[in-house]
């Protein structure tokens, strides 16, 4: 064998590392979400950042199945709210600004989800109308303040039923998605089940973890 | 001959079977239309109290025919469609229903019977 075979092997051996260093994406830091091991979680009524008015309540209504069906005790949403306005905050701001002690003496939850949309409604195009929802999310351990995982996902209703997911999400996603096929009455709402459903999902990249109660609990 | 068409037959259906369980999700809760429902309540102007109460009334049913799991959150919010209307007595009865079925939710539930007054 002559230098020349070796060389050639080792620069295809290089190219090959360069590609698949390219298509692995940078992996997210789990260890303190791991350790933190919430059990239950307090979602918060979003921050909207857009200027349609029901965006906020539209997510809310959308968050349980996803994070329940991940394996976590969600805070019944609406009691949430009321409880809220019992005290008189009204605001998403308000509520977001409150303490993660009042927090945890109040509802008993383990983290806090602290969601806010950043795009809601529909974008006027010349051929055809399209509704957009964005939506990021940060989770909170309560106890400690400590930061878990953040999160942003995005729908859209022009995206069509080519992004494929298998598992629970899957079965979630292909519902959600299918009732925005379906109608365009209402359409922005629908599209924000598929964006929340997206971000709130376990067992997705980048997602959030299997909780207790999912049979997957610890598997990720 | 036969005896191993058989086995062959046997074994294809008992891999198919299992590949089947494997591959089918399945929901650990049965969720009906518990989320429109609250999607209504936070609208308000949708449908009435009555009726979103017993729309989750009739979902509950449903629910525990087939032998499902009843979702988080469920029997606080219809107890509070029942708070709301003045029912007290249903309101403190389905949070403790969701207390039992969930004891994550203790704290909460106890915050609000001790507060919840209509």
């Amino acid at each position: 064998m002559n230098y020349k075979n070796i060389f050639k092997i080792l620069s295809s051996a290089l190219v090959l590392l360069v590609i698949v260093g390219c298509a692995t994406t940078t992996p997210i830091d789990y260890a303190a979400y791991k350790g933190s091991r919430p059990r239950s979680i307090l979602v918060l009524p979003p921050l909207n950042n857009t200027p349609e008015v029901s965006a906020s309540y539209s997510v809310l209504s959308y968050v349980t199945q996803p994070l329940s069906e991940a394996g976590y005790y969600v805070m019944p949403v609406t009691l949430v709210a009321e409880a809220f306005k019992e005290n008189g905050l009204t605001q998403p701001a308000d509520m977001h600004a409150t303490s993660a002690d009042k927090l945890r003496q109040i509802f008993g939850a383990d983290a806090v989800l602290y969601l806010s949309i950043t795009q809601y409604g529909t974008v006027y195009r010349v051929i055809n109308s399209v509704s957009v929802v964005s939506v990021e999310a940060k989770l909170v351990d309560l106890k400690t303040g400590q930061q878990l995982w953040t999160g942003s996902a995005s729908a859209s209703s022009d995206e069509g039923q080519s992004q494929q997911q298998g598992g629970v999400a899957g079965l979630l996603l292909s519902a959600v998605v299918k009732q925005v096929m379906g109608t365009v009455l209402n359409q922005s709402h629908q599209v924000a089940g598929v964006a929340t459903t997206r971000l709130l999902s376990a067992g997705l990249p980048k997602g959030v973890l299997y909780g207790p109660r999912s049979p997957n609990y610890g598997k990720d | 001959m036969l005896t191993i068409r058989a086995k062959c037959l046997t074994a294809l259906l008992i891999c198919a079977a299992l590949s089947g369980c494997n591959t089918r999700p399945t929901t650990l809760y049965q969720w009906q239309g518990y989320q429109s429902n609250v999607d209504a309540y936070f609208r308000a102007d949708k449908l009435s109290l009555d009726t979103q109460t017993k729309l989750m009334e009739d979902d509950l049913q449903k629910i525990r025919a087939s032998g499902g799991v009843v979702p988080p959150g469920y029997y606080a919010h219809l107890g509070l469609l029942y708070g709301q209307q003045g029912n007290l007595d249903q309101f403190a009865q389905y949070m403790q229903a969701e207390k039992k079925l969930y004891p994550e939710s203790q704290s909460f539930m106890n915050f609000l019977l001790r507060n919840f007054k209509k």
